[in-house]
C-alpha cells in the first residue's frame, strides 16, 4: 500500500442549469480513483455549489497513481429518473509523486463534458502521501521526473546523459469496439480518453522504470505520440533521453551524487565486446537495411513483418563507405588526443543499443560535431493488434528504422544521433513512420567518467575555436559519404567543413553567425492513384524519394536564395492521404561564419539559340540576382569576404557560382544516391522547358517575403536577435482547405498547397501586426490530409516574441536614467526610440493592469508609424557594434524592468498562465519545474451549424483545450507552460448529419517563472534561497 | 479551392479594437471587410482581401463566444476560458455597453419589452444604426434594467457593482433605467428637440434629490422611484397659487429683485402668475403616475413655451427662477420651505438645461 492519495472538492461554480423549470441545478461529485468511488452531498437548487466534502482518501499502488488518473464527475441529481452528468475532470496526479515537483493540487478546474464542451468550474484539492518502496522488483517508477524540454531544463543541471529511452503500448481503440455500436457517443469519447490517459500513465512508468535501470532520475525530450490506427488499434509511443539532473540550487557537489549510479548496468555487458569494431554490428545485424546515409523509404510489402525488398536500388554507391563509419575517426589534422578522445566517447556511445538523443541543444562543450541530417522512412500495412500485451510488431517497426537511422550516421563517421524524433502518417491502412535526426560527434563529457574526461575535454576545447568547431566534419575527408565541397573552416582556418549543413537541432549558443536567420520552408504537393493495401504501400514507397528529394532541392535552392548556408531545426513531414501525398520541410536558415558563403543560383536554357528565350532566362536570372541581393541586405549578411581573398584558403575556392540543382553543395543528407539518378541527367542545366522547372523557380520567387518588423524561425531563438522582451503569444492556427477540383496536376496542386502556407504565413503576420517588432518562433507547421479533397494545415504552436530592436540606444539611455521616476523617463524617451518604448510598454500591460492601456498602445503605434524610416536608419547604424554589446544586452533591459515591477495580478481572480512552445520565457527565469502536462481530449457535437459551423466547433475547442490546460497548470501553483506543443488535431465532420469530431492532445512543462528583474531585486543571496523568496512571491 | 475552416485561437485572446467596434456596429462579415480596405489597413501591412476576410471572421468568432460573458460582466474576471488582460477586459465591457444616444432616445422612457423591441427596426431605419446594434443596446438596457430593477441601494453604484460600467457610464445606465421605470413620456413632438443627455442630466437630478435614497443614504430602498411621501407634500406648495395675497405678495417680491436686471420684465410681471401657476400646478399633480409621465412635457408646455414665445435668454430664465425660489422663502405665511427647495431645485436645473435658445 505505497501511497495515500486525498481528494476533496471545495465547490462549483458558472454551472449549468440542469433543471429547466427551476432554473437550478442540484448537483453533486462522483470522485474515482481506480475501481473506488466516493460521492459528495447534492447541494441542492444551486449554479455555485460548496460542498466542502470531507477528504475523500484512496489507498493505492503507486503503479496505479502513476497510471490511473483521478476522475471527478459532476451530476445532476434527478429524484426521478437516472442523473445527469454534467461534466468531468480528469487529473493527472503524476506531479504529485515527485518530490522536486508539485505538493498540491488546488484550484478550479473546468468541468469538461466531450459533447458540451465547458460547463462551469469545480474547485478540487488533490494530496498525496507516498511510502517509499524500495522494492528492487516493484513496478513502479515515481519519482522520475519528465521534461517535454528538448533541452537540459533550465534550472537543473546535466550530471549524467544516459541515452535513448522508448516504450511503446497498443490497445483497442473503443472507438471500433463492438460495443460502440450500442453506447452513446458521449460513453464511447469517456472511454477513449480514459483509456488513452491509462496508456499515457503506463507508458511514463515503464519509461520511467527503464530510466531508474540505467540510473538516471529524468527523462528529457519527452515526446508522446499516438498513432490511431482505426480498426487495427491504438498505439501510444514515447521516445525520450534519460538523465541524471541535478537541481542547481542544491548546494553538494555532482560528483558525490552520480558515481554510484554511473555504471550503466546490462548494456554494457552485452556490447562490451564489441568496442572499436562496433561499426561491423549494425552492418551484420541488419543485412537487409543497407547502410545508406540519407533518407529513403523502406517498404515491407507484406503486413505485418517487414521483408525487405524493392527500393534498395541504389546501395551501390554506398557500400564502399561503409567501412569508414566510425574508422573515419582521426581527420589528417586532428590530433592524436582528439583521436583518443574520439574513441573513449565512441565506446562508451556504442554501448548503447540506440546512441540516439532527442535533445535539441546541449550544454556547452557536448556536442562537438555535426554530420548532417540522417532520416529513414518505412511503409507499413496496418493489421489488427490481435494482442495488446504484445506490441512487438510496432516494437520491431521501429526497431528497423532506428537501425537503419543507427547506421545512415556511421555512414556520416558520426556515433549519435542528436535533435531524434519519430513520427508517422496514416491513411487507411496505409502507415508512414519516419524518424529523423542529425548524425554528430558527441563528447563524452557526460557520459562517462566526468573525472577522467574532464580534464581532457578542457584541453581539446582548447584546440578548436568553440564558435565554429560543430560545423568540422567529422567523416574523413578522403573518404566521403557523399561528395561535397569542403574548404577551411572560415572562423580557425584549421578544420575542414562543408559548403552547407542540415540540422534537426536547434542552432548551438556558441555558434558564430553572420546576420539574421529567417524561416525556410519547401512545399511538395504529389498525386497518388488511389489504392488499397498492398499497391498502395508500393506506389507510396515508390513516390517517396521523389518527393524527398524535391523537398531537398526546394530548401537549398531557398537557401541560397537567402543567402545562407546552414538549416537547423530541419523537420520534414509527409503525410499520405487518399490521392495525394504532402511534404512539408521547415527549418530555420542561417549563415554560418565558418561555412563558405554559398553562390548564386545560374539558370541555363537548354536552347539558347532563340533570342526571345534568352532574354527570358536573363531576366530571371536577373530576379534572381537582384532577390539574392535584396535578401543579403534583410538578413544582413555581410561576410568578410574580402578579407578571405587577401588571406588565401589553402584550398582554391570552388565556383564562385554553383548552378541550380548541381548537386555538388548537397553535403548533408540527402545525398549520395540521389546524386546518382542526377548523374545520369544533364545536372548543370536547369532546363527551363520543363514545365517543373519553371514552377520551380516560381516557387522560388513567389515567397513573399516577411514584413518589416517580422522575424520567424522555427527553432528556439532567431539567430541573430538577442533582445528580447518576455511578452508572448502563443497561438495556435487551424486551417483546412477543400479542393475543388480533385483532377489537379502536381504542378496544380503544389500551387495550391504553397498559396495554402504562404496564405497562411501571411495571416499570422497580419494578426500580430501590433506586436511589431517581434518574432514568429517554432512555427511549426503539421500537414494532413483527412479526407480526399481536404488538406489541413495547422501551426500547433507558435510564439511570437516582441523584442525591441533598438536595443542598442535603449540601454544605455535608460541605464543613465536615475530610478526614481520611470514612468516619466520613459515617456521622455518615447519620441526618440519608439521600439525601446514598445518593449515598456508591453511589460507594462502584463505589470499594471490599471494604466490606461489602450490609448497607450494607440500613440506607441503611430509612432512608430511615423518613426519606422527613422529607425530604420538607426538600425542599420548600429550594425556594427551589435555583436560586441549583444551580450550584454539582456542585463540592461533586465534592469529597465526592474524600474517598475510592481507587478500585480489583483485585477483579476485567475491566474495567469502563459503557454510557449519555447523551452523558455526570455526575460525571465524559471525557477521551478513541476511536472509534465499531457493531455488528451476529444470534442464531438451533434450541432455542428448552431455551434457555428466547423470553425466555430473548433475555435472553441482549442480555447477550452487552453483554458483546461491553464487551469491544470495554476492548480500545480505554476504560471507557465513551457515547451508546450499541440501534438495531435485530428479533425472528422460529417456536415451532412450537422456532426463534428475533434481529438487534441497536447503536452509541455507547468513551470514556476519569475522575471529577471525580480530576482535582481531581492538582494544577493545564495542562490537556493533566493529561488525560495521569489516561488513563494509567486504563489501569491 | 475553397476554405473549409479557419480558425486562430491565442493563448491571450487576441482583439482588435477596430474590428470590436465594427462587430459592436453590427456590421456583417463582408461588410466589416470592406469597411477595413476602405481604412487602409491593406496598404498599411500589405495585407490581401483574403487575409483580411480570413481575420476578420475569426474575430467576430471570437466576439460572438464572448458576448455570453459580456452579458454578465462579473463572469468575465474570473473565467477560465478566454485569458484576457484585465484593462482589455474593461474596455470590451465599456464598449459593449456603450449605446448611440439617438437610439436610446427613442426609446427613453418606454416600456423595455417585447413590443419596443419589435419597433426597433423603425428605430434603426430612422437613426441610420443597423438593426443588430439597435438591438444589442436594446437588450443591454433591459438586462441592466432587469438587474437593478429590485435591488436596493443606489442606483448608479449597484450599476456599477453589477456590469463593472465606468462612472459615466454607469450615470447614463440609470438615467435610462430611471426613465423606463417612471415611463416618462418623451417622444412627444414638443420634445424632440431634447438630447438624451438633456434628459439624462434631468434624470440625475431627479434620482438625486426626488427619490427615497436621496434624503437619506439608510434608508434600504430602491432608488428607482420617486420618494412617495415627497409627493404627497408637494400638493401643499398648492397654497402659492390658491392664496391670493400669498400669490401677489410673491409677485411683488419677485419684481422687486428683478426690476433694472433683465430685458423682459414686462412680459416676465405680466406672466408672473401662469408661470407660477403652472409651476406649482405640476408640483402639486405629481401624485398621479399619469401626471409624472408627463412631467416633462408639463415643464415644457407650462413654463419653456411661454419664456420662449417671450424670447427670454437662458440667463433670464436663471435669474427668474433662483428669484423666483428665494422669495417663496421670505414669504412668512409660506411653511413648507423644505419641500419649496427640493422641488425648486430639481425644478430649476431641468428647466435650464432645457432651455435651448
Amino acid at each position: 500500500m505505497p501511497g495515500k492519495l486525498k481528494a476533496k472538492i471545495v465547490a462549483g461554480r458558472h454551472l449549468p442549469v440542469m433543471d429547466r423549470a427551476s432554473d437550478l441545478t442540484d448537483a453533486f461529485v462522483e470522485v474515482k480513483f481506480g475501481n473506488t468511488t466516493f460521492k459528495t452531498d447534492v447541494y441542492p437548487k444551486s449554479l455555485n455549489p460548496q460542498w466542502n466534502s470531507e477528504w475523500f482518501k484512496f489507498e493505492v499502488d503507486d503503479e496505479d497513481l502513476q497510471d490511473e488518473p483521478l476522475q471527478i464527475t459532476v451530476l445532476d441529481h434527478d429524484t426521478y429518473s437516472a442523473n445527469d452528468a454534467i461534466g468531468k475532470v480528469y487529473i493527472d496526479i503524476d506531479p504529485l509523486l515527485s518530490s522536486e515537483a508539485a505538493t498540491v493540487i488546488s484550484g478550479w478546474f473546468p468541468i469538461y463534458d466531450t459533447i458540451h464542451g465547458i460547463r462551469g468550474e469545480i474547485n478540487v484539492l488533490v494530496k498525496v502521501e507516498l511510502f517509499n518502496d524500495l522494492n528492487r522488483f516493484r513496478q513502479s517508477s515515481c519519482g522520475v521526473k519528465f521534461f517535454c524540454t528538448t533541452s537540459i531544463p533550465r534550472c537543473y543541471r546535466a550530471v549524467m546523459v544516459h541515452g535513448f529511452v522508448e516504450e511503446l503500448v497498443v490497445n483497442e481503440d473503443p472507438e471500433y469496439q463492438w460495443i460502440d455500436r450500442i453506447r452513446t457517443p458521449r460513453a464511447s469519447n469517456e472511454a477513449r480518453q480514459r483509456l488513452i490517459s491509462l496508456m499515457s500513465g503506463e507508458l511514463q512508468r515503464k519509461i520511467g522504470l527503464k530510466v531508474l535501470e540505467m540510473g538516471g532520475n529524468a527523462v528529457v525530450g519527452y515526446l508522446q505520440c499516438f498513432d490511431l490506427e482505426g480498426e487495427s488499434g491504438l498505439v501510444v509511443r514515447a521516445i525520450g533521453t534519460a538523465c541524471t539532473l541535478d537541481k542547481l540550487s542544491n548546494t553538494y557537489t555532482p560528483a558525490t551524487a552520480i558515481n554510484p549510479c554511473n555504471s550503466s548496468p546490462s548494456k554494457d555487458i552485452k556490447e562490451a565486446g564489441f568496442g572499436e569494431e562496433a561499426p561491423g554490428v549494425p552492418l551484420s545485424s541488419g543485412p537487409p537495411t543497407p547502410l545508406r546515409a540519407q533518407t529513403f523509404s523502406s517498404f515491407s510489402p507484406s503486413k505485418s513483418y517487414s521483408r525487405q525488398s524493392s527500393s534498395s536500388d541504389t546501395e551501390l554507391s554506398l557500400t564502399p563507405k561503409t567501412g569508414m563509419g566510425s574508422g573515419g575517426s582521426a581527420g589528417k589534422e586532428a590530433g592524436p588526443l582528439k583521436a583518443l578522445l574520439r574513441q573513449q566517447t565512441q565506446t562508451a556511445l556504442e554501448q548503447r543499443e540506440f546512441p540516439f538523443f532527442t535533445l535539441t541543444s546541449f550544454p556547452p562543450g557536448f556536442l562537438l560535431h555535426v554530420g548532417g541530417v540522417v532520416s529513414a522512412r518505412s511503409v507499413k500495412l496496418l493489421d489488427r493488434i490481435h494482442n495488446p500485451d504484445e506490441p512487438e510488431t510496432r516494437d520491431a517497426w521501429w526497431e528497423e528504422i532506428r537501425q537503419e537511422i543507427k547506421s545512415h550516421a556511421k555512414a556520416l563517421g558520426c556515433h549519435a544521433v542528436v535533435g531524434y524524433s519519430e513520427s508517422t502518417s496514416i491513411c487507411e491502412e496505409v502507415c508512414i513512420l519516419s524518424a529523423s535526426g542529425t548524425a554528430a560527434i558527441l563528447s563524452s563529457r557526460f557520459m562517462q567518467d566526468i573525472f577522467i574526461v574532464l580534464c581532457l575535454c578542457v584541453r581539446f576545447e582548447d584546440l578548436m575555436s568553440p564558435g565554429c568547431a560543430f560545423c568540422h566534419i567529422p567523416y574523413d575527408e578522403l573518404n566521403m559519404p557523399f561528395p561535397a565541397q569542403l574548404t577551411y573552416c572560415h572562423c580557425c582556418r584549421r578544420y575542414k567543413v562543408p559548403d552547407v549543413l542540415f540540422t534537426t537541432i536547434d542552432l548551438p549558443t556558441e555558434a558564430n553567425v553572420t546576420g539574421k536567420g529567417c524561416l525556410i520552408q519547401a512545399r511538395l504537393c504529389r498525386t497518388k492513384k488511389k489504392a488499397q493495401g498492398e499497391g498502395n504501400a508500393t506506389a507510396i514507397s515508390n513516390l517517396l524519394p521523389f518527393l524527398e528529394y524535391e523537398l531537398h532541392t526546394q530548401l537549398m535552392n531557398k537557401l541560397k536564395l537567402r543567402s545562407m548556408n546552414a538549416l537547423f531545426g530541419l523537420r520534414i513531414q509527409i503525410s499520405v492521404g487518399e490521392n495525394m501525398l504532402l511534404g512539408l520541410a521547415s527549418a530555420t536558415g542561417v549563415y554560418l561564419t565558418a561555412l563558405p558563403s554559398p553562390g548564386g543560383i545560374q539558370i541555363a536554357g537548354k536552347t539558347p539559340s532563340d533570342i526571345t528565350y534568352e532574354q527570358h532566362i536573363s531576366n530571371m536570372q536577373k530576379k534572381i540576382n537582384d532577390t539574392i541581393a535584396k535578401n543579403k541586405e534583410l538578413y544582413e549578411i555581410n561576410p568578410p569576404d574580402l578579407v578571405e581573398e587577401v588571406i588565401g584558403s589553402p584550398i582554391p575556392e570552388p565556383r564562385q557560382r554553383s548552378r541550380l540543382f548541381r548537386s555538388h553543395s548537397e553535403s548533408s543528407d540527402e545525398v549520395s544516391e540521389l546524386d546518382l539518378s542526377h548523374g545520369k541527367k544533364d545536372a548543370f542545366v536547369l532546363e527551363i522547358d520543363d514545365t517543373d522547372a519553371v514552377e520551380d523557380i516560381h516557387s522560388l520567387l513567389t515567397d513573399a517575403p516577411t514584413p518589416p518588423g517580422f522575424y520567424s524561425c522555427n527553432t528556439e531563438i532567431m539567430p541573430g536577435i538577442y533582445n528580447w522582451t518576455s511578452a508572448l503569444q502563443m497561438f495556435t492556427s487551424v486551417r483546412v482547405f477543400r479542393l475543388s477540383n480533385v483532377n489537379l496536376t502536381n504542378q496544380g496542386l503544389n500551387k495550391v498547397f504553397n498559396d495554402l502556407c504562404e496564405n497562411l504565413l501571411k495571416s499570422l503576420y497580419f494578426k500580430l501586426r501590433s506586436m511589431v517588432p517581434c518574432c514568429l518562433c517554432h512555427v511549426n507547421f503539421t500537414v494532413a490530409v483527412p479526407e480526399d479533397e481536404l488538406i489541413q494545415v495547422r501551426t500547433p504552436s507558435t510564439a511570437s516574441i516582441t523584442e525591441n530592436e533598438d536595443q542598442l540606444q535603449f540601454p544605455l539611455e535608460l541605464s543613465a536614467e536615475s530610478s526614481s521616476n520611470p514612468l516619466n523617463s520613459a515617456k521622455g524617451k518615447l519620441s526618440l526610440f519608439p521600439f525601446a518604448l514598445l518593449a515598456l510598454f508591453t511589460l507594462k500591460t502584463q505589470d499594471t493592469p490599471s494604466v490606461d492601456y489602450s490609448s497607450f498602445t494607440d500613440r506607441c503605434s503611430s509612432w512608430i508609424e511615423q518613426l519606422r524610416l527613422k529607425a530604420h536608419t538607426i538600425r542599420c547604424g548600429s550594425i556594427k557594434t551589435m555583436s560586441s554589446l549583444e551580450k550584454a544586452s539582456p542585463l540592461p533591459e533586465g534592469r529597465s524592468r526592474s524600474l517598475r515591477s510592481n507587478r500585480s495580478y489583483a485585477g483579476s481572480s485567475v491566474t495567469v498562465v502563459k503557454m510557449t512552445p519555447l523551452s523558455f520565457i526570455p526575460g525571465t527565469k524559471i525557477i521551478k519545474y513541476l511536472g509534465i502536462i499531457n493531455m488528451f481530449f476529444i470534442r464531438e457535437t451533434t450541432s455542428l451549424r448552431e455551434e457555428g459551423g466547423v470553425s466555430g466547433f473548433l475555435h472553441s475547442f482549442i480555447a477550452e483545450v487552453f483554458a483546461m490546460v491553464r487551469a491544470h497548470v495554476a492548480a500545480l501553483g505554476g504560471n507557465a507552460v513551457v515547451s508546450y506543443n499541440m501534438k495531435e488535431c485530428v479533425f472528422m465532420e460529417n456536415p451532412n448529419k450537422n456532426q463534428a469530431q475533434c481529438l487534441i492532445n497536447v503536452s509541455g512543462d507547468a513551470v514556476i517563472f519569475v522575471r529577471e528583474s525580480e530576482l535582481e531585486a531581492t538582494p544577493p543571496q545564495p542562490h537556493s534561497a533566493s529561488a525560495q523568496t521569489s516561488s513563494s512571491g509567486e504563489g501569491t | 479551392m475553397s476554405v473549409e475552416l479557419d480558425v486562430f485561437v491565442g493563448n491571450t485572446t487576441i482583439m482588435d479594437k477596430e474590428v470590436y467596434q465594427l462587430w459592436l456596429n453590427g456590421y456583417t462579415v463582408n461588410d466589416a471587410v470592406k469597411v477595413r480596405i476602405e481604412g487602409g489597413v491593406m496598404e498599411e501591412c500589405e495585407a490581401s482581401a483574403e487575409v483580411l476576410l480570413s481575420d476578420t471572421m475569426d474575430q467576430f468568432r471570437t466576439f460572438q463566444m464572448c458576448e455570453r460573458l459580456l452579458q454578465n460582466p462579473a463572469k468575465l474576471a474570473n473565467q477560465l476560458l478566454f485569458q484576457i488582460p484585465p484593462d482589455r477586459q474593461a474596455m470590451l465591457i465599456e464598449r459593449y455597453y456603450a449605446f448611440d444616444d439617438d437610439v436610446v432616445r427613442e426609446v427613453l422612457g418606454k416600456k423595455l419589452s417585447k413590443g419596443t423591441k419589435k419597433d426597433l427596426d423603425d428605430v434603426s431605419a430612422k437613426t441610420g444604426i443597423t438593426l443588430k446594434s439597435c438591438r444589442r443596446q436594446f437588450d443591454n438596457f433591459k438586462r441592466v434594467f432587469k438587474v437593478v430593477e429590485e435591488l436596493k441601494g443606489p442606483l448608479v453604484e449597484n450599476i456599477k457593482q453589477h456590469f463593472l460600467l465606468p462612472d459615466q457610464l454607469a450615470r447614463d445606465y440609470a438615467a435610462i433605467v430611471f426613465f423606463a421605470n417612471n415611463r416618462f413620456e418623451t417622444g412627444k413632438k414638443k420634445l424632440q428637440y431634447l438630447t438624451f443627455q438633456d434628459f439624462a442630466f434631468c434624470a440625475g437630478q431627479l434620482i438625486n434629490n426626488w427619490t427615497v435614497g436621496a434624503v437619506d443614504n439608510m434608508v434600504e430602498d430602491m432608488d428607482v422611484d420617486l420618494d412617495k411621501e415627497f409627493l404627497q407634500d408637494l400638493k401643499d406648495l398648492k397654497i402659492l397659487i390658491t392664496d391670493k395675497d400669498l400669490l401677489d405678495q410673491h409677485k411683488s417680491l419677485v419684481c422687486v429683485a428683478l426690476r433694472g436686471k433683465t430685458k423682459v420684465f414686462n412680459e416676465m410681471e405680466a406672466n408672473f402668475k401662469n408661470l407660477s401657476r403652472g409651476l406649482v400646478n405640476i408640483a402639486a399633480k405629481l401624485t398621479n403616475t399619469k401626471d409624472v409621465r408627463d412631467f416633462f412635457i408639463d415643464l415644457v408646455e407650462k413654463f419653456i413655451e411661454p419664456c420662449k414665445s417671450d424670447k427670454w435668454t437662458a440667463t433670464d430664465v436663471n435669474l427668474y427662477l433662483t428669484h423666483y425660489t428665494n422669495s417663496a422663502h421670505i414669504l412668512d405665511t409660506f411653511k413648507h420651505q423644505n419641500v419649496w427647495t427640493r422641488y425648486m431645485g430639481v425644478i430649476k436645473s431641468c428647466i435650464l438645461r432645457m432651455y435651448h435658445e
